[in-house]
């Protein structure tokens, strides 16, 4: 058991309000910059819809991620490692821009320069890419609120799995958000696909950054990332991506998409895995795959666990925050909450609960209460709408368990509301659920009520170690394998000064 | 002038090839790329980049056999000169067409789309352009009008001779003098890009991955473990 800190997010879907905070926010802090004009770290799609870039779930076109080959081994979709470099000199499976959007900025000087006149002087588009006047026909968010959905959500990969029937029924009736950022993989497939080496996972967080040195522009890692959330920068013909806010980590703040997240439907905590078992969880079928991800990770109650991770010297603080982690408590002990598409085999590190308000509303259309759990649990179990969606995209295909998930939600909402009208407390569906008062109440409290405190649960790093964090950016800090350092925490001390780390604009 | 152009020249280029070189790792890895421009536009991209890329290749592989080979090792080895010739011309145009054709396409890709690969055209790549067009446009006059239609040319008793030379410090460029007109400016093109090569994005060349094959698929950074051993 070789044990390993994960910083994690989870994401509660129902309260998404698709406002697009967490993506300006962090456009403004990390790509606002030339080359990255269309790269959204963060981007929030409306389902059903064929997101950013466009139809990025349809892995036959794209070739991302991960999937097992007749012979149960795991292979990456876009092929063995002499495909790859055989493709190096045009990457067949590639997006071009389009397949993102041109961006634009608008001609503000027409504003203040036209003289007077008649008319309203008018902004006009001009691409962001040639500065030329453009017509704005695609975006990232072009489907908010299914704007365009007659004739791109029958076009949702997710959608396309589904039964014909389901499709139209599912088409009138519900929409929700989906807010993305890098999954920071426990089996990144945009590492394992990188000629150069370039990309890496923090041994102390996880997290999944791009050595901007040693990345040498093969575009490999587009392709590999099933996601689609690692971009060229066109300007340095490097790839960057979603760095998790490694600066604000590091510094126990969170991410920029949670601080500023207007719903405050995020979660980021610390989350103990064991290296030894993340390989056994990428070779299962594709219904195991969920109970296979959750064995990865280590209880941080346990004894045992806490014993080994103390002779591995993990800081006793890592392991108070691991077991204070809201992602701990959402995906292991509630099992509320789902990774996204685990089909894909990257073990993903931010995982989503479902949202229940598609499956209110249609319990409402179908002439059910929808504050009654018993009408929501028969919209559940009978309407295979929007259910079959949910479980194509968390749980690849497994109805129960998003089911399993929602009638959790729904009780918990019941039993909160009897509390409330000081009601009795219906035992039967705590039974059918099989949760006790307390642990739904306690999923209130996380749910409804967390403080910032509680939603973030983020152990800054010892300042000890800032300068070897710096160093681990840029250049190896392998040459010094000695280990532990004297007076350490178990990481040792940088091998030559900080480098920083550099954003350069086009002169 | 011949002196200047095929000894000091050669030298010079060659030490601004290796100082550039080490120069630009030390102060410059974060730009040591291809610089992609794929991105922008795909569909030319991927028919004229392999082309190019594979021809050139292949252009390589005919420079080491035909300069760096001398003629009586391949004599001793029983390839008679007819053979060799034959060899050396038709390799020589398979491989010059590729990578010519493949690099016209990319030329006239960069002025079609212009519009947005201006974008990612620096002025180095411009330089890097015309002095390509230029030297593989001598190398078809020395293989095509020389081998092809023309009486025949050995190389390999002059300009072969002097480029090895010039590597054991002993350059004999007075056997440059007979040399015919495309030869003498194929040469001294040559060194120009060996100069300009630590300064371009050719420095990519020298990143081909091929440590990939064997490296783990999943990198860890940090102290326990240095690149752990999962994945095949
Ligand atoms: S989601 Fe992030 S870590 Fe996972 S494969 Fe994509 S870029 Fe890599
Ligand atoms: S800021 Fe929060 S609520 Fe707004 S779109 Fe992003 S995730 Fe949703």
């Amino acid at each position: 058991m070789r044990i390993f800190a994960q910083m994690a997010m989870v994401m509660n879907l129902d309260k998404c309000i698709g406002c697009h905070t967490c993506s300006v926010t962090c456009k403004q802090t990390w790509t606002n910059r030339d080359g990255v004009e269309y790269a959204w770290f963060n981007n929030v799609e409306t389902k059903p819809g064929i997101g950013y870039p466009k139809a990025w779930e349809d892995q036959e076109r794209w070739k991302g991620g991960w999937a097992l080959d007749s012979s149960g081994k795991l292979r990456l979709v876009s092929g063995g490692r002499i495909r790859r470099l055989t493709g190096i000199f045009a990457n067949p499976d590639l997006p071009s821009i389009d397949d993102y959007y041109e961006p634009v900025t608008y001609d503000f000087d027409t504003l203040l320069t036209q003289p007077v006149g008649k008319g309203m002087p008018v902004a006009r588009p001009l691409s962001a890419l040639t500065g030329k006047p453009t017509s704005i026909t695609w975006g990232p968010n072009w489907e908010d609120d299914l704007a365009g959905a007659g004739t791109t959500a029958t076009q949702d990969p997710n959608m396309k799995r589904l039964a014909a029937k389901a499709k139209m029924e599912f088409e009138k009736s519900f929409m929700f958000y989906l807010p993305r950022i890098c999954e920071h993989c426990l089996n990144p497939a945009c590492m394992s696909a990188c000629p150069s080496g370039a990309i890496y996972k923090r041994e102390r967080d996880g997290i999944v950054l791009v050595d901007q040195d040693k990345c040498r522009g093969w575009r490999m890692c587009v392709t590999g990332c099933p996601y689609k959330k690692i971009y060229i920068n066109h300007a340095t013909g490097l790839a960057e991506k979603c760095t998790f806010c490694y600066p604000r980590i590091e510094a126990g703040l969170p991410t920029v998409c949670g601080e500023t997240c207007v719903g405050r439907l995020r979660y980021i905590g610390l989350i103990l895995y064991d290296l030894d078992a993340v390989e056994a969880a990428t070779l299962v079928a594709d219904h195991e795959l969920l109970e296979a991800q959750r064995q990865v990770f280590l209880d941080p109650f346990s004894p045992e666990v806490i014993k080994a991770a103390q002779a591995q010297s993990i800081p006793p603080e890592w392991i108070e925050a691991a077991q204070r982690s809201p992602v701990w408590a959402l995906a292991m002990k509630h099992k509320v909450a789902l990774p996204l598409h685990p089909e894909y085999r990257t073990l993903p590190m931010v995982w989503y609960i479902p949202p229940l308000s598609p499956v209110l509303d249609v319990t409402a259309e179908v002439g059910g209460d929808p504050v009654l759990p018993d009408d929501i649990f028969h919209a559940v179990t009978s309407l295979r709408i929007p259910l079959d969606y949910l479980a194509e995209l968390l749980t690849a295909g497994d109805t129960d368990q998003v089911a399993g998930v929602l009638m959790k939600l729904a009780a918990m909402r019941a039993h909160m509301r009897t509390r409330t009208l000081n009601a009795e407390t219906d035992h039967d569906m705590l039974a059918r659920v099989g949760a006790s008062a307390e642990e739904l109440e306690d999923l209130y409290r996380l749910l409804g009520i967390a403080k910032m405190a509680d939603r973030y649960v983020i152990p800054p790093a010892h300042t000890e170690d800032a300068a070897m964090l710096n160093a681990w950016t840029s250049g190896c800090s392998l040459s010094d394998a000695s280990g532990v350092g004297p007076g350490g925490v178990g990481y040792p001390r940088a091998a030559s000064g900080p480098v920083p780390v550099e954003l350069r604009r086009r002169k | 002038m011949d002196f200047f152009a095929f000894v000091i020249w050669p030298y010079v280029a060659l030490a601004i090839f290796v100082v550039g070189h080490v120069w630009r790792w030390r102060h410059d890895q974060f730009g040591w790329t291809s610089r992609t421009s794929q991105l922008l536009e795909r569909k030319w991209l991927g028919l004229a980049s392999p082309l190019f890329h594979v021809g050139a290749l292949l252009v390589i592989l005919g420079h080491i056999a035909g300069l760096l080979v001398p003629a009586e090792l391949t004599e001793a080895l029983g390839v008679s000169e007819h053979l060799y010739h034959s060899i050396a011309v038709g390799g020589g145009v398979l491989a010059g067409v590729l990578m010519g054709v493949g690099l016209v396409l990319l030329i006239i890709r960069r002025v079609v789309f212009r519009d947005r690969l201006r974008l990612v055209t620096t002025r180095g790549d411009i330089v890097l352009y015309v002095l390509l067009s230029v030297i593989v446009f001598f190398g078809f006059v020395e293989t095509v009008g020389h081998n092809v239609v023309g009486p025949g040319y050995d190389y390999r008793k002059t300009v072969a001779i002097w480029f090895r030379s010039i590597f054991i410090i002993h350059p004999e460029w007075t056997l440059m003098a007979s040399a015919p007109f495309a030869y003498r400016v194929h040469a001294t093109l040559g060194f120009a890009l060996f100069a300009i090569w630590p300064f371009s994005r050719l420095v990519h060349v020298w990143s081909v991955p091929i440590g990939y094959l064997a490296r783990p698929y999943i990198v860890y950074r940090g102290t326990r473990l240095a690149t752990k051993e999962r994945g095949s």
